[in-house]
């Protein structure tokens, strides 16, 4: 009888060391993604951390996980408020506890009630909590000083990446010269690469200015949606505001001139605002895709399709594990609204508890409820902070010869460009590895530092950086930049 | 605006642009999904308690939503340790309160050590928290009478659901006829057939034997494999122990023998076993697949690929709203555990609360623990009354004529056969509906019970049922079987 092989396996004998993997039968889509954020450099530093906890010796004495956009694993203290209604929300018991402010209460009381059962226990409807969404609602429509947002429009996520996948997966379709092409923006936060690679679609860059503090040109999305209408079928363009892991913030002008195109080009939108809260720099606002979109008049506004995301994992919330997000669609077509909740459905829910997050993260304290202050103080602290270690990080990189740091004007990243001199460039090939990723090794077995090389994200040919967070606290930041700095210098030293 | 379906060319007659995103232009796999827990009938569910709420007169005064095994939807009671460890977890400021036992501190402290920032806000490694894979490895250990469980070989998933998707995403591959192809039980858990129809991946069905109490019989396995064989390459064979929709607990022979026939098949055995607390028939008792394969000892227990899933939504916890769950995995090649590792990384992690009560759920109080006690107490009568309900609604059933009840051996639903009259059938063929949908419709219209059509499952041609939950509270189960059993009758008689 035929033994069909199912996945690769080697029966009971061990394969020997150094074959190179041969997997036929899996699935080749899901061989092709990768996740730079969490990819080899990450596992790399895992090994070590485990050597260091077993004793042996290295030139440190902790790795410093500058990989990866944790806020609150890095030190960042959750916001009392939202912590309290969830706990409250956990275990009803504590709404008799005199310790817990009334305003809490009532925000607990009010989500509960809204839950099946009472409980977040329950599954809840599959585009999210009814109540929750209709505050996601007044949130959008506050920041967008009165830019109507319809409820009915806002689904609740497990995190954004859920959200961004989902909408992906229903664009994706057509076969060979017809296959959606999906327009992204180099460098791009790799969620995006991994999903297309996924979906089997097709990936078409476009490249942010490095040179113009990481613009985006329409010109160069002009270039780069034509030259992909030779093979495939562009439909989606994908925009990162605050940029990921470039920091930039878009200008109000740049957002225009992005929709026209879309609209011009029939694109679908996806705009990815997750760092929204997170802008540092004095000259730059957040300019919400929806808020622009619906000010540039009908034409634009009951034309354009626009999906915008947002999270409870970054701003001054830090609450990464508890995987909350929502989207906003505009103008989809009902039918496909049906088709998109019917997706949704197949996993039930996302996480209750990461809706509720969520629902505090737009209904905060306001000004007179008992929580304010402190509430207020908490969120500042958190954005002072990040506004000051963005622009001490931007100093100290600029300080190191060859190494560039573009101003950080928002996220939680540095996205430096570094010059890696030709005999390096030639070890790394030897190697088989990127010459930015030989780089973060070196960096990261010689000082503990892990951070994530720029081929991760993409970048133009020939050229390096690393994404580094700005998330540890301020004093061991310091630390941090100036051992780059003493590596970088270094490692120039050695390879000249 | 919305704009129906069709109506572009409308669209651009009225000066509106036609949609990037349509029915037509949308993923083509999307559009063949289909979920029935949460289908159409649940869609009117809705709609009815829309309208119950603006006063519109029913001959009912509630919907009953019997159609999703949500317990604590349906008045079941979280399990107070559990909340309490996950409210300390919440606001580590509990930690000092008189109002916490002793045992649940001492776990939230433990967890909070093995999280980022020692908070649930910071993202955990893709796997899930060591500490919490650990724990549920020793569970493993433990139920399955000392048989060891690797932590490194156990993934921790938003719910059982998204784990089960990851590993059927690995298995799909092929084009034509060596497209992949997943033998799945018929009634089935409708995430399977949504899952495979998103993958563009070959649906086998195997008939579960109605006759025999919903067995699983190795003959029919083979002959849907062989037929299979022609039009694709079957790479799964899926099981669902105790089942869903269908409530049997399969014996331990018929366990072995589907590992036999896996292992000669060439198949990677995926086994669903959400419902392992969830056993009531005398003489039934759950059998792990993990267990058995380990105890059939060579050449099994070290070749055949097996994974096994569980979750925090069933059970005697009932916690569906905190997406909680695990897949171990056997004798899994190491390149695509990888891979899956990959997969599973772009995502970041599982919710970190989910994660937190799986490890409540897996280690819970010990004897010699203060909680004990009422942790014991609640369980067992969240348990027995479930038993009670079990057998009440096969009781009541079965004396309704027209009406055949299998035992609820386990699970958490009933999936009775109805017999309905040929009109009625050619009644619900003329208005376009599955004749079990159109008595399901016509239940819910005039009683306000919300149950799922077999058709939803999948059944044998010509066969009718429906799934109903035993969740309701005792007293209004008695008056829901009673209900439904009259409405049958009447139905009846009206297409007779």
């Amino acid at each position: 009888m035929q033994r069909a092989a199912v996945l690769v396996r080697r029966g009971c004998c061990p394969r020997a060391a150094g074959t190179p993997a041969v997997l036929p039968s899996m699935n080749p889509q899901v061989r092709a993604v990768e996740y730079a954020v969490r990819g080899p450099i990450v596992l790399k530093a895992g090994e070590i951390e485990l050597e260091l906890q077993r004793g042996i010796k290295k030139p440190f004495t902790e790795v410093i996980r500058a990989n990866i956009g944790d806020a609150q694993a890095m030190g960042q203290q959750p916001i009392t408020f939202l912590r309290q209604v969830m706990a409250l929300c956990t275990y009803p018991n504590l709404l008799d506890s005199p310790s817990f402010p009334e305003d809490a209460k009532k925000r607990a009381r009010r989500i509960l009630q809204a839950c099946g059962g009472n409980s977040l226990g329950s599954y809840s409807a599959s585009q999210g909590v009814n109540c929750i969404r209709e505050d996601v609602a007044a949130y959008i429509t506050r920041r967008d000083g009165g830019v109507p947002a319809d409820p009915d429009n806002i689904y609740l996520t497990t995190g954004a990446s859920d959200g961004i996948s989902t909408i992906l997966k229903i664009l994706v379709s057509g076969g060979g010269k017809s296959r959606t092409g999906v327009m992204i923006p180099i460098p791009q936060y790799p969620l995006y690469s991994a999903v297309i690679s996924e979906l089997d679609a097709i990936q078409v860059n476009y490249y942010l200015d490095e040179e113009n503090c990481w613009a985006l040109n329409v010109n160069e999305l002009r270039r780069a949606i034509q030259e992909a209408k030779d093979h495939c079928d562009p439909k989606v363009l994908c925009i990162i505001n605050p940029g990921n892991p470039t920091g930039q913030v878009q200008s109000r002008k740049c957002i225009e001139d992005v929709i026209h195109f879309a609209w011009e080009e029939k694109l679908f939108l996806l705009a990815d605002e997750v760092y929204q809260d997170n802008v540092y720099s004095p000259d730059c606002r957040f300019h919400s895709f929806k808020k622009v979109l619906y000010e540039m008049g009908p034409e634009y506004s009951s034309n354009v399709e626009l999906a915008s995301f947002h999270s409870t994992s970054k701003g001054y919330m830090g609450e990464c594990g508890y995987r909350g997000g929502y989207m906003e669609v505009i103008n989809l077509h009902p039918e496909i609204k049906g088709q998109l909740v019917k997706l949704l459905s197949v996993r039930l829910c996302p996480p209750v508890s990461g809706q509720a997050a969520m629902d505090i993260v737009v209904n905060p304290p306001a000004p007179g409820e008992e929580s304010f202050e402190q509430f207020h103080r908490e969120k500042e602290s958190v954005l002072g902070n990040l506004a000051t270690k963005a622009k001490l990080t931007e100093d100290l990189f600029n300080e190191v010869p060859g190494i560039h740091c573009n101003p950080l004007q928002g996220a939680m990243y540095a996205f430096p460009r570094i010059f890696i001199p030709t005999k390096a460039v030639e070890a790394a090939q030897a190697h088989k590895m990127a010459p930015d990723m030989f780089y973060c090794m070196k960096l990261l077995e010689e000082t503990g530092i892990c951070v994530v090389p720029g081929s991760g994200f993409g970048q133009r040919e020939g050229t390096y950086h690393f994404r580094m967070t700005i998330l540890p606290p301020v004093e061991k930041l310091k630390t941090v930049l100036q051992k780059v700095k003493d590596f970088h210098i270094k490692f120039l030293e050695k390879y000249a | 605006m919305a704009q129906r379906a069709g109506d572009n060319s409308q669209a651009s007659s009225n000066g509106l642009k036609e949609k990037v995103l349509t029915l037509d232009t949308m993923n083509q796999c999307v559009r063949e999904v289909e979920y029935a827990v949460r289908g159409p009938i649940v869609l009117r569910a809705l709609e009815l308690e829309q309208e119950l709420r603006q006063g519109v007169k029913k001959p009912f005064t509630e919907v009953i939503r019997a159609n999703i095994g949500d317990a604590q939807a349906m008045g079941q009671k979280p399990i107070t340790f559990l909340r309490q460890v996950l409210a300390l977890c919440v606001y580590p400021d509990l930690l000092s309160s008189p109002d916490f036992p002793e045992d649940a501190k001492r776990r939230a402290q433990r967890i909070l050590q093995a999280c980022g920032g020692h908070s649930l806000g910071a993202y955990s490694i893709s796997s899930g928290i060591q500490l919490i894979r650990e724990d549920v490895a020793h569970y493993i250990e433990r139920r399955d009478g000392g048989i060891p469980a690797d932590p490194n070989n156990i993934f921790l998933s938003t719910g059982a659901s998204n784990a089960i998707v990851t590993v059927l995403k690995l298995l799909v591959a092929g084009e034509g006829r060596t497209r992949t192809g997943v033998l799945i039980p018929i009634p089935q858990y409708p995430l399977y057939s949504a899952t495979l129809a998103e993958l563009n991946a070959v649906q086998v069905d195997y008939y579960l034997d109605e006759e025999r109490a919903w067995a699983l019989d190795v003959a029919e396995l083979q002959r849907a494999l062989h037929q299979a064989r022609d039009h694709c390459r079957p790479r799964a064979l899926c099981v669902i122990n105790p089942g869903n929709p269908t409530g049997q607990v399969q014996t331990r022979e018929c366990i072995e023998a589907v590992i036999r026939f896996a292992f000669e098949e060439g198949l990677f055995l995926m086994a669903d076993e959400v419902y392992q607390d969830n056993v009531y028939a005398e003489g039934s008792h759950f059998h792990s697949f993990k267990k058995v394969l380990m105890e059939m000892g060579s050449p099994y227990a070290e070749q055949q690929e097996l994974a096994s899933f569980h979750s925090v939504s069933k059970g005697y916890m009932g916690e569906c709203g905190f997406r909680g769950g695990y897949v171990e995995v056997v004798n899994m090649d190491a390149e695509v555990q990888r891979q899956m590792l990959k997969l599973m990384s772009v995502r970041l992690c599982p919710p970190v609360p989910g994660q937190a009560l799986l490890d409540m759920v897996v280690s819970p109080p010990a004897p010699s623990d203060p909680s004990f006690a009422q942790f014991q107490a609640e369980r067992q009568e969240v348990l027995a009354e479930l038993a009670a309900k079990a057998k009440l609604t096969e009781q009541v059933f079965n004396e309704a004529p027209g009406i055949y009840c299998n035992p609820v051996q386990g699970a958490m639903y009933s999936f009775p056969r109805v017999q309905l009259p040929p009109r009625a059938v050619r009644r619900a063929q003329e208005l376009g509906l599955a004749p079990d949908m159109f008595f399901c419709m016509r239940l819910l219209e005039e009683t306000g019970i919300c149950v799922v059509p077999g058709s939803g499952f999948g059944q044998r041609e010509g066969t009718y049922h429906f799934r109903m939950t035993i969740l309701p509270p005792m007293e209004k189960l008695r008056v829901l079987l009673e209900k439904l059993s009259r409405f049958h009758a009447k139905f009846t008689l009206e297409y007779s």
